[in-house]
């Protein structure tokens, strides 16, 4: 991480004091850098304090929801007092968890590198949805193939459709200078409904059999992913959390140890400065929307091969998976590791208040649903106001070091 | 990145490079040289008009010839340099006489049953209209300098509350009001963090709209579960016109929303208010380069704040009319994107309250036109409604003219230190 371009030590608080690194990338990782790993687990934790007072202010219980979100969530298996048949139930949820998590970590990088390039990837769930309408259509079709050539060709169809789906929106940053938030937001509609289009009723890939559930095609067996812990029957754990997890050491190594990483970063950095040292900025902004989309459709292979096997129009309507990338990549500080670990944490928050985990009697799983994202809302609000937690973490640094705190360059606001 | 936009242009229109001669003035909409252009629109919708009800010409031939002279005179105008009107016509040019080949390819019953016109634009107007609350919104905040990406939490926020007031209270007067006081609360967390704490605008905004999502939903399950809101939920009450017989625009005003009524007076005193006022001018001026206008005593944070908070209160406006105006209950996330298709149709148009209704207008007919397809064909109803998307698209792309946001939009203000 050393080879980051540091601000001068003691100069400007957080921000750009003018000029032209005002990326929300330079920002982000410039002031996430303060503080160490403390910060996100503060975060969390207010999220989570302000999430209960809300359950409290409504006449519930915090801490009897928070415990049965836990259990739904199938953490406590990693407690090893639980036994006998909570073991079993705990063993089931956490493979649910897992299931969440492995295409939410891939998301989450691929909001993350985008950050890291000084731009916003809002397109998650368009990418996500490009990659997944062609995994289920090669994984639905080419029935003849052996099983791991037809799941590897299907993930690198959706990892392509995703790319390109992403690209557009890089190339056109590049070239006409559309800006990335407009453009990802347009395409994950446009995905939407194009997606609705092949699956709704007489689409061109609606459901061969069924022609009156807009549904698609199911993926043929030979392609879905193998199922390494639980009951294949009871959709247990398939192997994409270790495609995730090697994504995310990919994206490390990528990011920290390549030259198109460094490229990425200098000119998230300061697209001028970068220009200027020979990065061919507008590439870049197309390379790392490409590689962000890839991400992306990929985390839609991995749903579709491995547990899903079919898309209803409804699933389309209803995938939330790119917006919570997002929450996912600023908690876990666009990093490899703190992104897996803080997919984890919201993969858990989604399985354990699902209808299917979480127990009803304790709280109702469609209030849990909207708790989670007031969680999520919350976690990012927290991390958008970089200013003040690197402001209060620089204080804290100062007294420390023992300098007087009104040196501190902390005058942000009058 | 403005380099290279400029080499694309250049490479991309570069054989239509204007000849020798002066700058042609921006500003006049109906300067001499756009003529031509103006025609080409009006013959391109002309050729599609020709064949839909009530004149309903069978053959295509017609509307082939009008197509032609307005695919001329859209070339004309682009050798003429004028490559943001030239490209308008070309696409009207092309787009009528498509649409005229398909009108006249598909059966006269589909054709009178999806086109009627008082009911069209009737249902325009009802859709158009909580996307003029927002965009208006969204644009009094940008014009400050701060991009609200969080009109849907707004927006859906304004639902929620007009409802829940307009049930506890029984009058969709204070239905209103609690719906417009809770988006302006919204909006005041979004001032805080986007001004005050210079915290990135579009992360907050995404970050508030979950907030909405959220809260809204969880209090929507806690007081009304599964029954839903109640069904007699006070409501905006319509305005009966005597205009029946003028038409179909007639029919079209006849029977429409208070509020329906409310959105297009909002675009006139936006209007009014940001072009034509001396606050109007600070509040622009803020948006352009808040420094200078810091320097002469004026106050930028006082300026940003008040904007946002106005802000939230005309996109929860538009969210109370959807619950309480149109709809008639609330549904968790009922605004579906609505506040994102504001924001495109305000850069759609070019934060100018006029272009932005027209905008509006725009992607409302095509929402009315998608709501009347599936009588006609299924699959192209579903298609229609990525249209505003794809338009948008275009239009950020600045392939058919440019959208240049105000200078300092989106870029949080700091006084200088000392």
């Amino acid at each position: 991480m050393s080879t980051d371009a540091t601000p001068a030590p003691g100069g400007a608080p957080a921000g750009p004091a003018g000029g032209g690194g005002a990326t929300v990338g330079a920002r982000l990782t410039e002031t996430l850098r303060e503080g160490g790993p403390l910060v996100p687990v503060i975060t969390v934790l207010l999220a989570f304090l302000a999430g209960g007072v809300v359950v409290a202010l409504t006449g519930h219980d915090p801490l009897a929801t928070y415990k049965a979100v836990f259990e739904g969530s199938g953490l406590n298996w990693l407690l090893p007092w639980v036994t006998g048949e909570d073991r079993d139930v705990a063993a089931t949820n956490l493979q649910q968890t897992l299931i969440i998590t492995a295409p939410l970590i891939l998301v989450s990088l691929a909001v993350g590198y985008a950050f890291r390039a000084g731009l916003f990837n809002i397109g998650g769930t368009g990418q996500y949805i490009a990659g997944s309408v062609i995994a289920v259509w090669i994984g639905s079709t080419m029935a003849g193939l052996p099983g791991w050539l037809h799941i590897v060709l299907a993930m690198v169809g959706a990892t392509l459709a995703g790319a390109v789906w992403g690209g557009i929106s890089g190339g056109l940053r590049a070239t006409t200078g559309a800006n990335e938030v407009i453009t990802t937001i347009m395409l994950n509609y446009i995905a939407r409904w194009v997606a609705i289009f092949l699956f709704g009723l007489g689409g061109p890939l609606q459901n061969s059999a069924q022609p009156d559930v807009p549904v698609s095609n199911d993926v043929v067996n030979d392609a879905k992913l193998p199922v390494f812990w639980g009951d294949p029957e009871l959709q247990g754990l398939h192997i994409g959390i270790f495609v995730a997890l090697a994504a995310a050491v990919v994206y490390w190594v990528l990011l920290n140890r390549s030259k198109k990483g460094f490229e990425a970063r200098a000119v998230g950095f300061n697209p001028e400065a970068a220009r200027y040292s020979g990065i061919a900025v507008g590439k870049t902004y197309f390379l790392v929307m490409a590689t962000c989309g890839a991400l992306a459709g990929l985390a839609g292979s991995l749903d579709v091969l491995g547990w899903q096997f079919r898309i209803a129009t409804n699933d389309v309507q209803a995938t939330e998976l790119g917006f919570l990338g997002i929450a996912v990549a600023l908690l876990g500080r666009n990093r490899a590791f703190g992104t897996c670990v803080a997919a984890l944490l919201f993969g858990a928050l989604l399985s354990g208040t699902s209808v299917r985990n979480l127990d009803p009697s304790v709280f109702p799983p469609e209030l849990a649903q909207n708790l989670t994202r007031i969680i999520q809302g919350l976690v990012v609000l927290i991390v958008s106001a970089d200013v003040l937690i690197a402001m209060v973490f620089k204080r804290v640094r100062r007294r420390r070091e023992g300098a007087p705190v009104g040196a501190a360059p902390a005058e942000v606001t009058v | 990145m403005s380099v290279a936009r400029q080499d694309f242009t250049e490479r991309l229109w570069g054989s239509f490079k204007r000849p020798e001669g002066p700058e042609p003035s921006r500003r006049k909409a109906f300067a001499r040289e756009h003529i031509p252009a103006w025609i080409a629109i009006a013959l391109g919708f002309l050729a599609w008009l020709i064949t839909l009800p009530p004149f309903l010409v069978r053959t295509w031939i017609p509307s082939l010839i009008l197509g032609l002279i307005a695919f001329t005179l859209a070339l004309s105008t682009l050798y003429g340099g004028e490559k943001r009107y030239g490209a308008w016509a070309m696409i009207a040019a092309l787009g009528g006489t498509a649409g005229a080949y398909g009108a006249t390819r598909s059966g006269v019953a589909n054709l009178e049953a999806v086109v009627v016109w008082g009911a069209l634009m009737a249902a325009m107007l009802r859709y158009a209209t909580p996307l003029t609350f927002a965009a208006l919104g969204g644009l009094v905040s940008e014009r400050s300098g701060v991009v609200n990406i969080a009109l849907e939490g707004m927006m859906l926020m304004g639902a929620f509350f007009a409802a829940w007031g307009a049930d506890k209270s029984d009058s969709w007067l204070i239905g209103i009001l609690v719906g417009v006081l809770s988006g302006m609360a919204l909006a005041s967390i979004h001032a805080v963090f986007a001004v005050s704490l210079r915290a990135d605008q579009i992360v907050v905004g995404t970050a508030l709209n979950f907030i909405a999502l959220g809260l809204t939903g969880y209090l929507y399950v806690d007081i009304y579960g599964d029954q839903g809101t109640p069904d007699n939920l006070p409501q905006v009450p319509e305005l009966k016109l005597p205009t029946d017989s003028l038409g179909f625009i007639g029919e079209a005003i006849s029977n429409l929303n208070l509020l329906v009524w409310g959105s297009l007076l909002a675009v006139l005193l936006v209007w009014l208010y940001v072009f034509r006022t001396t606050r109007g001018l600070r509040l622009r001026a803020v948006g352009e380069n808040p420094r200078a206008v810091e320097t002469v005593g004026i106050d930028v944070f006082k300026i940003r704040y008040l904007a946002v908070i106005a802000s939230g209160g005309l996109a929860a406006l538009g969210g109370a009319f959807l619950s309480i105006g149109f709809v008639h209950s609330f549904g968790e996330n009922m605004t579906a994107g609505r506040g994102f298709i504001a924001l495109a149709a305000m850069i759609f148009g070019r934060w100018r309250p006029w272009a932005t209704l027209g905008a509006t207008l725009l992607f409302g007919f095509s929402s009315a036109l998608a709501q009347r397809l599936p009588e006609f064909s299924e699959q192209a109803a579903t298609l229609f409604q990525a249209l505003p998307y794809v338009l948008t698209l275009i239009a950020v792309a600045g392939l058919v003219g440019r959208s240049t946001p105000p200078a300092a939009d989106g870029v949080p203000y700091q006084r200088e230190s000392g």
